[in-house]
């Protein structure tokens, strides 16, 4: 029997727009993922701290207050020092389309932009995550 | 996005049109409509300036006065702040808004670690009684109302807001300033909350209560239902939302042994405009009919200047689009609209590049031009309230009020506003809402033009406002100097005052404007709020 894929969708920061987690919390809860949610203003340590906790395949971001390059770097940094950096990263939100190299170069898999449908993103986690056994 | 649900028939006929609060809409309205709804022209439809109010609060409306123009506004350092603001004020704005960046929402000083990434960016840096003094600088404040959008520490800013309006010289019976305050919005659909929600109300009550006296040209609060339609909740549940948040803040007061009609007048409301306009319209008028009925049956109001529902009625932020965002100019201007025909005070709007960033001084002036035009040329100050009378509207109306008070009665049932916020109820409700709305336009089943419908042509350039990284480092620096050159001691003392207040339930604004004059920074009033207070704990909703 095939393992749900586990992911934990974060709102890293102070942004406090949350609409968009939520309702992606949802669409991937009904595609048949295991969601976690972590709430508003989590730090870098808390996210990462709670990657592992709960031995999540994909940790997904949601910025929506533009600071999305420093603190996907400061996650990046945090994730190699806690060793998990082979965990699966995804970002959402206000996403300029002229960051996307930059993020990618940095080791952010998987970049949705607002407007990125439900299909589109889960169709990607599905076929590019690797689980975690 | 908010748009109604069209069902068509494979001949692109329209067979049924329902709102996103519920109701269908009919092709064809008639008195027999006005009859079946027992409207009653003398009982639902009094002149404007009369109780109920559902035609205005004003008799005269625009005609004896325009709408104030209030952009919200603010970004980097307060100079850069200051500068767009005497831009906006000289293109003809008539009332500012202060955008603050998220650091200093969140009660964090510049220089604080977790403010790393935001000092500036999304608004204007504010760390002590300095950067307002420089922000306001030239800004006639005693002719030029000031919104500031900030809300679990209104109580800082609008005290470092009275010490800056003193300094240079305004009485502060003279400065009208309207803090944003409303933390249980902030919980639902906004997220720069705080302390927990029984002190943060408490803070609010302290400012209601300290403006009554000594700032009584300030509006105290501005309960949003704004954020929390935003967020994904229905028109109607807008306004019961937004109405059982004013009752918790009004009981607040009450319960300090004051008298509604002595502060209820400071209350004011920022509410949506995007989405459906003639359900926006309904909205507005069954708005302010509920809200005087509100005052004067649950409340017992007796003066009739405290049952007028005033706002600004603004933003669409939700119904603005990425794709195609020259689109979003043709929006701003059917949503001015909706906030006209809906008789607001105030009028805002988001700008054309509301999806990528902050506004360019191009986008909120177009957004300006906006409401200019409106008032100027298109006819909307020659009557009041235009759409009264009609078969359609009228009966919408009622439609509306009778949505708004069942969803009043749900929050009711449970308990009130911070009970259904401390569960969790209304932030699920409006949750699942948003899922369901977001299923729809992916299924192309609510349209939205240039984004599943119409979608072809070349994605535009958006000219992005640049967030200048320097502005954290000279934020910072000022920072620096302002903790060097102030009384360090006195400082320590005033907020050692500030936290015994605190923990007395002493009103803490007289210690908070002491405190803002001898250059305490934010940071270090928070910290003293939150060491008494404590943090919200946001309850799961999964």
């Amino acid at each position: 029997m095939e393992k749900k894929i586990r992911i934990l969708i974060a709102k890293p920061g102070l942004d406090g727009h949350d609409r968009g987690a939520k309702v992606v919390a949802q669409a991937f809860r009904d595609a048949g993922m295991e969601v976690i949610y972590t709430g508003l203003h989590q730090t870098i340590d808390q996210i990462t701290h709670t990657a592992i906790q709960e031995g999540v395949d994909v940790i997904g971001l949601s910025v929506m207050s533009g600071a999305h390059v420093p603190i996907c770097e400061k996650l990046m940094k945090e994730m190699k020092k806690k060793k998990i950096d082979d965990i699966m990263v995804v970002v959402g939100g206000v996403i300029p389309k002229r960051d996307i190299p930059h993020l990618q170069e940095i080791g952010i898999q998987g970049i949705f932009p607002g407007g990125t449908s439900f299909d589109k993103s889960i169709q990607w986690i599905k076929e590019n995550v690797k689980q975690r056994v | 996005m908010g748009v109604a649900k069209y069902v068509k028939n494979e001949k692109d006929e329209v067979q049924d049109v329902i709102l996103q609060s519920g109701i269908h809409v009919k092709p064809l309205y008639t008195k027999k409509d006005l009859d079946a709804i027992g409207f009653d022209p003398d009982k639902d439809l009094a002149p404007p300036g009369e109780y109920p109010y559902t035609r205005g609060i004003h008799s005269l409306g625009y005609r004896s006065r325009e709408w104030t123009t209030r952009q919200y506004t603010g970004f980097g350092t307060p100079e850069e702040t200051n500068e767009r603001f005497k831009l906006m004020i000289s293109h003809g704005q008539t009332g500012l808004n202060v955008a603050f960046d998220l650091p200093t929402q969140m009660g964090l000083d510049s220089d604080d670690p977790l403010a790393e990434g935001e000092v500036g960016r999304v608004g204007m840096a504010v760390d002590s009684l300095r950067d307002f003094e420089v922000a306001f600088q030239g800004i006639p404040l005693d002719r030029i109302g000031v919104g500031l959008t900030i809300n679990a520490v209104a109580s800082i800013m609008l005290a470092m807001f009275q010490a800056m309006a003193e300094k240079y010289g305004f009485k502060k019976d003279r400065v009208s300033a309207t803090p944003q305050n409303d933390i249980l919005k902030e919980m639902i659909g906004r997220g720069a909350w705080i302390f927990p929600a029984k002190p943060a109300v408490r803070l609010i009550g302290d400012t209601i209560e300290y403006s009554m006296k000594e700032l009584p040209r300030t509006n105290p609060v501005s309960v949003c239902g704004y954020h929390i339609r935003e967020s994904g909740c229905s028109p109607a549940q807008e306004i019961a939302y937004a109405f059982q948040i004013a009752n918790t803040y009004i009981e607040e007061v009450l319960k300090r042994g004051h008298r509604i009609d002595d502060f209820i007048r400071g209350f004011t409301f920022n509410l949506n405009v995007f989405g459906n306009l003639w359900e926006q319209v309904a909205k507005f008028r069954a708005a302010r009919k509920l809200w005087a009925i509100n005052l004067k049956e649950r409340y017992g109001a007796k003066d009739h200047r405290s049952l007028l529902l005033r706002g600004l009625f603004g933003g669409g932020g939700y119904g603005m689009t990425k794709a195609q965002p020259e689109n979003n100019i043709i929006r701003g201007a059917y949503y001015a609209l909706a906030a006209a025909l809906g008789g607001a005070q105030t009028a805002a709007l988001c700008s054309f590049d509301e999806a990528y960033t902050i506004p360019t001084p191009r986008a909120a002036l177009l957004s300006l031009r906006t409401f200019q035009i409106l008032m100027e040329e298109i006819g909307l100050r020659d009557t009041v309230d235009p759409l009264a009378g009609s078969y359609f509207i009228e009966t919408l109306t009622k439609q509306m009020e009778e949505k708004i008070v069942d969803e009043i009665k749900k929050v009711d049932e449970i308990g009130g506003m911070i009970k259904a916020v401390e569960t969790g109820y209304v932030q699920k409700e409006v949750a699942r809402q948003a899922y369901e709305f977001e299923k729809g336009v992916q299924k192309g089943e609510l349209i939205k033009v240039g984004v599943n419908k119409y979608t072809e042509g070349e994605e535009m350039e958006v000219e992005l406002h640049e967030y200048r990284k320097e502005s954290a480092e000279e934020q910072t620096q000022r920072l620096r100097e302002v903790k060097r050159e102030r009384e360090n001691r006195k400082v320590v003392q005033l907020l050692k005052d500030l936290e015994g207040a605190a923990r007395a339930e002493k009103n803490v604004m007289p210690y908070l404007l002491e405190c803002s004059k001898a250059y305490a920074t934010v940071g270090e009033m928070t910290k003293v709020f939150k060491e008494v207070y404590g943090e919200f704990k946001e309850p799961s909703i999964f």
